[in-house]
């Protein structure tokens, strides 16, 4: 038998008390016990961990995480109002946890964004945060030079500052005819000319533009990159877009060329729509298995966060949170960010070929679309036939097994969640909605489709 | 004990018919549906003879027991009588009177004109079934609708799909007033006297009176054992016994068995009627009670803004009756004649109908009987909801398959309203709902192919459903409307 030393055996006792020590503990404080006690088991977000991405012409350290401002919530008794204690609350923890990037826009939660993110921020020194906000002269009335800067000069008013960090052309693309748009709203006015010498002047810091829709418009302005010489430019990107966009739709282009083409030529890329509007969070019940048995702790739309964040080009993932745990959810991921894994991205992307066997429809209840002068409430339709496609409540034919509860959970729920004269067959087909769709949804044709599938329940001749 | 088993049928078909006007799913009906076809007047006007004869010969056997069992408006009004009777000390108030025959014959013979000249209308307020029906659903169905949409908010909050919220709208103010009046007017004389209504008014009572006169089985009293203490008397709501020369009216006698389970004496028997035997005392005392609540209460052209910002909802405005010249009525009301002859205006076909299309007609003729209208929602193809309740015939019962054949009315287009032509847009929402398929778009300037489409309506594929109505984007008022027709043809 071996001799212990005096020394060694003191050390034996020593863990040996320790670890009867961690026992006792873990018996009898219940303050240190996840379970029972008071300590969250998920443990408090860091406060100093954020993963920052540096700007190469400015220097600026943006958070990965950027504040979508398009989905700032209502007030519960008052969907109409903003509810301002609320925005106020959800920037301060923004701030709080390293956020500094806030992205917003004229013509988001129905003109009320930009006054709701103005007061919000000006409660914190103007150079702890960047703002982003967008020239959105949609609407054929605001195409003139005129009406474009009295735009420009509002946004100044609204946010409460004299200087816009981040200036975007929003959704160049968009519109019938993507060039024919882009010329009326920005060039031939002399928009574009007059944002540029803004830009000298100082009154914007970086000068981009946001894209969806027609890809000529994109590639357009990039091979002007020269003379413009775009300081970011945002662009639709999460795992499903990557290689599926223009399977999804004809008339959109793959994320992996958009990244591509900026990758190229070291534009930074901002991202929007990483989770699309939470279409991939709200996923049909087998892929949240999927994704849930490899990170049970961790939510679905996390996954969709790291992908959108890996990408070293990437200058910062806007994820528009109404609500705190959408906040908090997302901090967690990326205070700091834990890059994908080769291994994890392709996991992501066989996910992906899953998904699209889901016939969901891409909206993202942006709600570009509304309101509607016939009074549908489109997104509310959309987001009903997809929550029902995810949960298998759309039946192929009567046969099918849960074809009775999938048609009562159907039409009870359709009339739950749109009113009766909201609902699709309503839809004339007069098509105002369709310029305004940034995924390019054919949105009288998935109206009269949803309204036969309807009719086909209500009549019992599925 | 017969009392009991009288009290217990007489709420089994209280709830049950009850439930008829209250349920809204389609199950209740499914199991109950007969209830309503048994109620005598109904059945009269359905020349349903097998019902007729089955309620004759039960009046002729047992007395007037439709009147305490199978007549909701009877029940009713023992449920009134017995919280009238629950606050006073002295629960037997009653008392007999003699029979106001001038008025009795008076009614009935006015049904009977009233009937037979095709006055639908006065016909109904006098008929005791359909008074019940519209008591209930002006009255009661708002009620338990709010129930069920409290229930259905619940649902929605766990997820769950068992209940679904209804609508709840005023189908007609005259009606809702009718039936309040009725009810105030009938209550306070249940309240007071027991079954005056029922011996006075109402006709159905007054012909199974002249009928139960002759009954096999009644109460008799045996003078042997009659004490002459009245209790009878004062305890029988029909004002029908004549204790004091022990003598019972049973034209008004509606077999309640109340007189029997009150006589201290046991003089009382529900028995082949005989002569008169001796009196003797024996002591019995006895008390039923039980208690009843009848519960009673009453219950957005929008081309937009230009769009700017993104979000909010359009104004939609209420769509608004069109005056239309024929009346529009429903698949297998066969002709507006033969619903006004039938028809009992008891609601049953408005509290069935899913859609929201019947309503109370407001006008005299045809005062309560239902009308077809199309602002709220349209005479869906998979629907003969209608046709399957009513208990007198006024709509027959008619298959999916005829009713996608029988031609109610026809489409009418207004060119004022169109909405391609006002607002200059594509629309052709008329033709992409016409279930028969009637209705074709095409241009509105016959020279150019290109010219935005309008729609034509085709009289004779047309059925007058509504659905183009329902769904015409144009409003107060819609660009296209049914006209009814007298008599529905079938194509």
């Amino acid at each position: 038998m071996k001799e212990i030393d005096r020394r060694e055996f003191l050390k034996r006792m020593g863990v040996g008390a320790a670890a009867a020590g961690a026992v006792m503990a873990t018996g009898c404080d219940s303050r240190k016990n996840p379970v029972t006690g008071t300590t969250s088991p998920l443990g408090p977000i860091p406060k100093d961990a954020m993963t920052y991405r540096v700007n190469p012409k400015t220097g600026d350290k943006v958070s990965l995480l950027g504040y979508g401002c398009m989905r700032w919530p209502t007030l519960p008794e008052d969907d109409k109002t903003l509810d301002q204690e609320m925005i106020n609350r959800l920037v301060d923890t923004a701030i709080e946890h390293g956020v500094n990037y806030f992205d917003t826009s004229p013509a988001y939660c129905k003109g009320k964004s930009e006054g709701a993110t103005g007061i919000a921020l000006s409660r914190h020194p103007r150079d702890s945060y960047f703002i982003a906000t967008k020239l959105s002269n949609f609407s054929p009335s605001t195409w003139s030079r005129e009406a474009s800067l009295a735009m420009y000069h509002n946004s100044f008013k609204e946010l409460r500052t004299d200087y816009i960090d981040y200036m975007l052309l929003h959704g160049v693309g968009m519109g019938d005819d993507g060039m024919e748009t882009l010329r009326a709203r920005y060039i031939d006015n002399g928009v574009l000319d007059f944002l540029l010498k803004e830009r000298e002047a100082g009154r914007i810091r970086n000068l981009g533009f946001s894209y969806h829709g027609d890809i000529k418009v994109f590639d357009y302005l990039l091979s002007r990159h020269d003379e413009f010489k775009w300081d970011f430019v945002q662009i639709q990107m999460n795992y499903l877009d990557w290689h599926h966009a223009r399977e999804i739709n004809p008339r959109n282009t793959d994320a992996s060329y958009l990244y591509g083409e900026l990758e190229k030529r070291g534009i930074p890329a901002v991202i929007m729509e990483p989770l699309l509007g939470g279409r991939l969070s709200k996923v049909h019940d087998h892929v949240v298995a999927r994704l849930k048995q490899r990170e049970p702790d961790r939510s679905v739309a996390s996954w969709a966060f790291r992908y959108a964040g890996t990408p070293a080009g990437v200058l910062t993932v806007l994820s528009g949170m109404t609500y705190m745990e959408h906040l908090e959810d997302n901090l967690r991921t990326y205070a700091p960010l834990k890059p994908l894994t080769p291994e994890e991205t392709e996991y992501l992307y066989a996910t992906a070929d899953i998904m699209v066997q889901f016939p969901t429809i891409p909206c993202n209840d942006c709600k570009y679309c509304m309101p509607c002068p016939y009074g549908l409430d489109i997104p509310g339709i959309l987001t009903h036939y997809n929550k029902c496609v995810n949960q298998g409540n759309v039946p192929e034919s009567a046969q099918a097994a849960n074809y009775r509860e999938a048609r009562r959970a159907f039409l009870v729920g359709y009339d739950r969640s749109v009113p009766r004269l909201r609902q699709a067959d309503h839809c004339i087909g007069c098509g105002q909605c369709n310029p305004h769709c940034p995924q390019n949804i054919d949105i009288p044709a998935e109206m009269q489709r949803i309204d036969r599938f309807v009719e086909h329940l209500k009549q019992g001749t599925l | 004990m017969l009392r009991k088993i009288r009290i217990a049928l007489a709420l089994l078909f209280w709830i049950g018919i009850t439930l008829l006007f209250l349920d809204f799913t389609g199950t209740v009906h499914f199991w109950l549906g007969w209830m309503a076809k048994i109620q005598f007047l109904p059945a009269v006007m359905a020349l349903n003879f097998i019902v007729v004869i089955f309620l004759v010969a039960l009046t002729l056997i047992f007395g007037r027991v439709y009147c305490s069992v199978i007549c909701p408006l009877g029940v009713m009004q023992d449920a009134v009588a017995r919280l009238g009777r629950m606050g006073r000390r002295n629960k037997n108030k009653y008392g007999y009177s003699p029979a106001l025959s001038l008025l009795r014959y008076g009614f009935l013979a006015l049904l009977a004109v009233s009937v037979i000249l095709g006055l639908g209308s006065l016909a109904a307020l006098l008929a005791p079934y359909s008074t019940y029906g519209r008591i209930v659903s002006a009255l009661v169905a708002p009620v338990y609708l709010w129930g069920n949409n409290l229930l259905a908010a619940l649902a929605e909050r766990m997820d769950s799909y068992a209940f679904y919220e209804r609508e709840i709208w005023i189908v007609s103010l005259p009606v809702i007033l009718t039936a309040a009046g009725a009810f105030a007017l009938i209550a306070v004389l249940a309240w007071r006297n027991g079954r005056t209504w029922c011996n006075t008014v109402c006709p159905v009572g007054t012909l199974l009176g002249i009928l139960s006169r002759y009954s096999l089985l009644a109460p008799v009293i045996d003078t042997s054992k009659c004490n002459g203490c009245g209790l009878c008397s004062r305890r029988c709501k029909g004002a029908c016994i004549d204790s004091r020369n022990h003598a019972i009216d049973y034209s008004r006698c509606v077999a309640c068995m109340d007189c029997i389970d009150t006589c201290h004496q046991g003089a009382i028997s529900y028995t082949r009627r005989r002569t008169k035997t001796i009196p003797e005392t024996p002591e019995t005392s006895r008390r039923g009670f039980m208690a009843l609540v009848g519960a009673m209460a009453g219950t957005a052209a929008l081309r937009g803004e230009e769009k700017i910002v993104d979000g909010g909802l359009a104004v939609i405005l209420d769509k608004k009756t069109p005056v239309r010249k024929t009346r529009v009525v429903p698949p297998g009301a066969v002709s507006l004649r033969h619903l006004a002859s039938r028809c009992t205006a008891c609601q049953l076909c408005v509290s069935a109908c899913p859609n929201g299309v019947l309503r109370p007609s407001t006008d005299v003729m045809t005062f309560m009987q239902p009308e077809s209208s199309y602002e709220r929602g349209y005479c869906r193809p998979e629907c003969t909801k209608c046709s399957e309740v009513c208990p007198a015939g006024a709509i027959l019962k008619i298959s999916r398959e005829e009713k996608s054949s029988v031609q109610i009315g026809h489409a009418v287009w207004i060119r004022s309203n169109c909405v391609p032509l006002t607002d200059g847009v594509e629309c052709g929402n008329c033709a992409r709902h016409c279930p028969a398929g009637a209705i074709v778009m095409v241009p509105s300037d016959p020279s150019d192919e290109t010219s935005v489409k309008i729609p034509v309506v085709n009289d004779e594929r047309c059925i007058g459903c509504g659905a183009c109505e329902n769904l015409c984007p144009s409003r107060p008022f819609s660009a296209i409307y049914v006209e009814g027709h007298e008599n529905h043809r079938v194509i």
